[in-house]
């Protein structure tokens, strides 16, 4: 019942006119208002930030090799770890998804020519450049070294390193957060094709309604909130610092107000590409499919009202404690549904191995691991022992890299060849996800018994008896890197000499499927009427598929 | 009328805003010099909250605004509501300094 490999064997033209060839040269790409086109924009953007935040992460691991450290000074090794944590989490992570994939495809997959307000997309690329030359300049000038948390009165006093201009580049990497957000929520709510209902939209969709929610609520208040520290750094101002009258636990409380939904803006999207992934390679309709989105909205809601389980050793209150392990535990049940039912969808599917398939499986694996260990920091009692501790790290880790990042690849795998028209190697696509996945597990779960054992986060040095896990989280970080960089070499190689794809290669329900791949500037010739409901695989005679290869119907064995 | 167009504001009535928010900003500075002990803070925020308002709704047009743009100002002052109220949470129950310091036998016996 299962097949291994859904790429058609029938050869393909690619169209003649398509956003890629539609006109030449850095000006067209620079000035460019076309949705695709800032999406590769963001692609290359924020691909350079991964890679720089891999090579502060690739020197952590190295370093980490013996007790004493291998290869940097403890300042140094203070500046390696929060310069990783600032160039991932809010010029790569934040980003990734919503960045690259949502602008290429919300309007696609919604049936419109383009976002809603398409110079603010443009603006909102130009923003985040902007704010990134800022923290290359931080970091190339002295680094920085309070922890990508930017806690105070470290950060606004005691730091010598370059914290004003990180804090200046984080500021103003929020607006363009805030222009994505509020450009996909116009573009949901007002670009929609006839027939494309609120329960037709596909769970992408949904899951970047959610993330925007978020970013348009959440990302001022951080924006805001690293000003004050930088306003305290700069002209003494006290808000934070205990000398000057200030607190620095309201800090704490308003940096998380956003930092913690900001995990939800990470995984949220890779929650949509997972929805769309596993009906495709399972030929089913998703289970509960409002039940889905609904926990799409459910998590960035309930994501708003747990941040301060980061500061149960802070010595808040313990009334104020118990009700923030209590609304933590919460956020557990949206996602537990999302896991559910992506399990029930795949219950006697007609399942096929794709690389995307693998990032799927991969995510909904690596992503429960890392949600239940969350549960036990949610856990008052628990979390005291573990509290900046490497269980911190691998938790977290498993939810951002094993999660995100596994949605981020394997949703460019699932639409690569839409994005580009062209396809890459199966076979070695199929090997890098296996080898992503067991060299992502060697790194962090080692990580995980260290953290339990009390070895604690941001020491550049540890006792001898943590040796040999550290030495097995670096050698599985170096196959991790492996299998980042593969992806990076065919998905370029395809580009050029990669088979052409078609229309609908998998093929899948959406209608972003429905067009040319590549697609043309205006994505689709005619405006689209949608009268089907949404991975409907059984009423779906145009996608050619043949009983053999869709999953039986219930009832029928 | 098209739905999305402008409504027109007199210049009287930006004019009176603007003379209100002249006034709040001069009571803020009187106000700062004053001691009125705990409502020091309560009557800062009054006045600018009362500004704000104003703002938003002449100046933002809010109070010509369509439903849906009023619930999305709803929405985002609820939100800061939310932040307001669970940071507050945290600074309104916390034991005394005491129960930090002494070992709870000894406290509890106190």
């Amino acid at each position: 019942m299962s097949q291994t490999q859904t790429l058609p064997t029938r050869s393909y033209e690619m169209p003649r006119e398509h956003y890629l060839n539609s006109s030449y040269g850095i000006r067209s790409w620079l000035l460019t208002t076309d949705h695709k086109r800032i999406a590769l924009l963001y692609l290359v953007s924020v691909t350079f930030f991964f890679f720089v935040g891999g090579v502060f992460a690739t020197m952590i691991r190295i370093h980490l090799l013996t007790p004493e450290g291998a290869l940097v000074s403890p300042e140094t090794y203070n500046k390696l770890f929060t310069m990783h944590g600032v160039a991932m989490i809010f010029f790569f992570l934040i980003p990734s998804i919503p960045a690259v994939l949502g602008n290429f495809l919300i309007p696609q997959m919604i049936g419109a020519k383009d976002v809603a307000f398409p110079r603010l997309n443009l603006l909102s690329w130009y923003i985040y450049i902007i704010g990134g030359c800022f923290a290359l300049y931080s970091f190339s000038t002295g680094g920085l070294d309070t922890g990508w948390t930017f806690y105070t009165p470290l950060s606004s006093i005691y730091s010598n390193s370059a914290v004003t201009p990180a804090v200046l580049g984080i500021f103003i990497n929020g607006f363009s957060s805030i222009l994505t957000g509020l450009n996909f929520i116009v573009t949901i709510h007002t670009m929609r094709a006839p027939g494309m209902t609120w329960f037709r939209l596909p769970l992408f969709i949904w899951s970047h309604y959610a993330t925007s929610l978020i970013m348009v609520l959440g990302t001022p208040v951080v924006a805001i909130t690293l000003l004050l520290a930088g306003l305290e750094r700069m002209l003494h101002l006290g808000f934070f610092n205990p000398a000057m009258g200030g607190d620095p636990i309201l800090f704490q409380h308003l940096f998380w107000f956003y930092s913690h939904p900001a995990v939800y803006i990470m995984v949220l999207p890779a929650m949509g590409v997972v929805s769309e992934i596993i009906p495709t390679f399972a030929r089913k309709p998703i289970f509960g499919y409002s039940f889905v989105a609904a926990s799409s909205i459910a998590i960035a809601v309930i994501g708003f009202l747990v941040w301060a389980h980061h500061l149960f050793m802070t010595g808040m209150s313990a009334y104020s404690a118990l009700a923030f392990s209590f609304l933590s535990y919460l956020v557990a049940i949206p996602s537990a549904v999302k896991v559910f039912n992506w399990t029930a969808t795949l219950y006697k599917g007609s399942i096929s191995w794709d690389a995307p398939m693998l990032y799927a499986l991969g995510f909904i694996g690596l992503f429960t691991i890392g949600g239940l260990t969350g549960l036990f920091l949610a856990c008052l009692g628990l979390d005291m022992h573990i509290h900046d501790t490497y269980f911190v790290i691998a938790h977290f880790h498993y939810i951002m890299v094993g999660g995100a990042v596994m949605g981020y690849i394997g949703g460019l795998h699932y639409w690569w060849p839409k994005i580009s028209g062209k396809v890459y190697p199966e076979a070695l696509s199929r090997f890098a996800a296996i080898t992503l996945f067991l060299g992502f597990n060697l790194t962090f779960f080692p990580q995980f018994i260290l953290g339990y054992l009390g070895m604690p986060r941001r020491y550049h040095s540890y006792p001898p008896e943590f040796q040999v896990l550290n030495v097995l989280s670096t050698a599985g970080a170096s196959i991790l890197a492996l299998g980042y960089l593969l992806p990076m070499a065919y998905l370029t190689w395809s580009m050029r000499y990669g088979k052409v794809a078609g229309p609908n290669p998998w093929p899948a329900t959406g209608l972003e499927w429905k067009t040319t791949s590549p697609p043309p500037t205006e994505n689709f010739p005619v405006t689209p009427v949608v009268d089907w409901e949404p991975y409907d695989f059984p009423n779906r005679p145009d996608l050619g598929l043949t009983p053999g290869t869709l999953a039986p119907v219930p009832g029928d064995d | 009328m098209p739905e999305h167009s402008e409504h027109i504001v007199s210049p009287k009535i930006y004019f009176t805003i603007f003379i209100a928010l002249v006034i709040g900003t001069s009571l803020t500075t009187w106000a700062a010099f004053q001691n009125f002990g705990p409502f020091n803070i309560v009557i800062a925020l009054g006045i600018a909250t009362a500004k704000a308002t104003l703002v938003v709704l002449f100046f933002m047009h809010a109070r010509y605004s369509v439903g849906r743009t009023r619930l999305v100002i709803v929405c985002a002052i609820f939100w800061l509501a939310i932040m307001l109220a669970l940071t507050l949470a945290d600074y309104q129950t916390r034991q005394p300094r005491m129960s930090r310091l002494v070992p709870p036998a000894v406290f509890y016996r106190v």
